[in-house]
């Protein structure tokens, strides 16, 4: 993927790594690292909790979640912006974080990276680079598991233990 | 995803913040923590986020107020919220409008949410018993003052980088003070050790059982500690009848540039303002980076964002369970 991701941006220049927490943070930096080890230049990465921007919060009752910190070292403005996510589903959380951008400032461009694509858009939304098309029923889990060693995407039908799927 | 990032986290907070005495070190970092990312949204190009388009923030003072009350209205903006002010000077309060007639209309108009100080303690605690919408309690008497501890409480978290463990001396009318009834509580809480300072006369009666250290003269007090907190002489609480006279008060109990130097390194000194210049702090430009008053005015603002967010970001449905029409 991150390969894919060089080829198609020419290189590194202006590449900024944006995770959406949680999953996409410790995915943008693994990118990161790969980047660096092929091109020898270290693209700047961020990370974005979007709960504020979320369409689903006064919507479904209860209390709100407490927020992570977001984090954006340098400004989004002209910058080629890879939105990083580890699983791709109804693509609102990619609406909530394009907003969450748009309000930082004006990139050049937004792209999205994801792990695992599996299906069930309700937006206009769809990814730059896949990891892995991974078609699903509504209800089952997805889950991605990316500690070092262990790495495994687990698609859980309630209660059912997973079926592992290698990356 | 989705059903994971909302499951995960939801706090046991809400539907009101009355008192700071319900909240657990757990909740109490929550809170802190989403104020950090709030500080983050006035870096932002667009200074605003969507979270709360659409609701209603009423805030309702039946006292003065500069900084809490701007302070609430700047957080509720940020947020998208719209605010209406209610001051009783200029509202049918001076036609005799019971309190209670008074907030059932405010609810009648549609708030969300209502902030609510008034001179009597107790009172946001009987308003929220009586409504159906979120009620902050922006200071009641001399009961509490929640917010302001949850700031304080931030502004020392941020700058000397913890809590725990730190000597904390709360110095002056503590008698009168709801902000150090609220701030002894949360600061204890999260581990802080936790100093009163004040003449005999200022100190409430039943103090023995409450988590802290009394001392009755300044240098003893303060001796080696890590923050100091000044409070207001509470004058429109007749404070000055407490005390021989206010000038004796400042050259006893008064925090100027040769006080602090007798604290521990790197202290800090706070005051939850408005200030009496000359009486509790005194020579202010001498402070240098020491004193805080205007970082907490500054973090005031993203801790009222946090604390609106996480009361009134979620649906109204199940935040008020089994609260039919109470009459």
């Amino acid at each position: 993927m991150a390969h894919e991701i060089l080829e198609k941006n020419q290189g590194p220049k202006d590449l900024y790594l944006v995770g959406v927490l949680e999953g996409g943070d410790l995915l943008a930096r693994r990118l990161r690292d790969l980047i660096i080890s092929f091109e020898g230049v270290e693209p700047p990465v961020g990370a974005v909790d979007v709960t504020l921007y979320r369409d689903d919060l006064s919507g479904r009752g209860g209390p709100v979640p407490f927020l992570r910190q977001s984090h954006l070292p340098i400004p989004v403005d002209g910058r080629k912006i890879l939105l990083v996510d580890d699983v791709l589903f109804t693509g609102r959380t990619v609406r909530a974080a394009m907003d969450f951008l748009i309000d930082f400032g004006r990139p050049s461009r937004i792209m999205l990276a994801v792990l695992v694509d599996r299906g069930h858009r309700e937006l206009p939304i769809r990814a730059d680079f896949v990891g892995k098309n991974l078609p699903t029923a509504r209800d089952e889990k997805v889950e991605v598991d990316l500690t070092p060693g262990t790495e495994a995407v687990y698609l859980t039908r309630s209660e059912t233990s997973g079926v592992p799927h290698d990356q | 995803m989705i059903n994971k990032i909302l499951a995960t986290g939801a706090p046991p907070f809400g539907p009101h913040l009355l008192s700071v005495s319900g909240l657990s070190p757990e909740v109490l970092t929550g809170i802190l923590d989403t104020a950090e990312s709030f500080l983050e949204v006035g870096h932002q190009t667009v200074k605003k986020v969507p979270v709360l388009r659409g609701k209603t923030l009423v805030n309702l003072f039946y006292e003065s107020s500069t900084r809490t009350r701007s302070s609430f209205e700047i957080a509720a903006k940020r947020l998208s919220a719209d605010v209406i002010n209610v001051s009783p000077t200029q509202s049918s309060v001076t036609k005799g409008e019971s309190l209670l007639d008074t907030v059932r209309t405010i609810e009648a108009l549609g708030a969300d949410g209502l902030v609510i100080r008034h001179p009597s303690s107790g009172a946001p605690a009987f308003v929220a018993d009586r409504l159906r919408c979120h009620v902050i309690n922006g200071g009641d008497g001399c009961h509490q003052h929640p917010t302001q501890a949850l700031l304080d409480l931030f502004t020392i978290r941020k700058r000397m980088g913890r809590i725990e463990g730190l000597k904390v001396a709360i110095v002056g009318d503590i008698l009168h003070s709801r902000v150090a009834r609220s701030n002894i509580m949360t600061l204890s809480r999260m581990g802080a050790h936790v100093r009163l300072v004040a003449p005999p006369t200022l100190i409430p009666p039943g103090i023995r059982t409450w988590p802290v250290e009394v001392y009755h003269r300044l240098d003893e007090g303060i001796r080696e500690c890590d923050v100091v907190m000044a409070l207001r002489l509470q004058l429109e609480r007749a404070a000055g009848g407490y005390i021989p006279s206010v000038s004796e008060y400042a050259r006893l109990y008064g925090i100027n540039a040769d006080v602090l130097d007798r604290l521990a390194p790197g202290a800090l000194v706070l005051h939850p303002g408005p200030v009496n210049r000359g009486v509790e702090i005194s020579g202010e430009e001498g402070f240098d980076d020491r004193s805080a008053i205007l970082s907490q005015v500054e973090f005031g603002v993203s801790v009222r964002m946090a604390v609106l967010y996480l009361l009134m970001g979620g649906g109204s449905e199940e935040a008020f369970p089994d609260k039919g029409g109470k009459e």
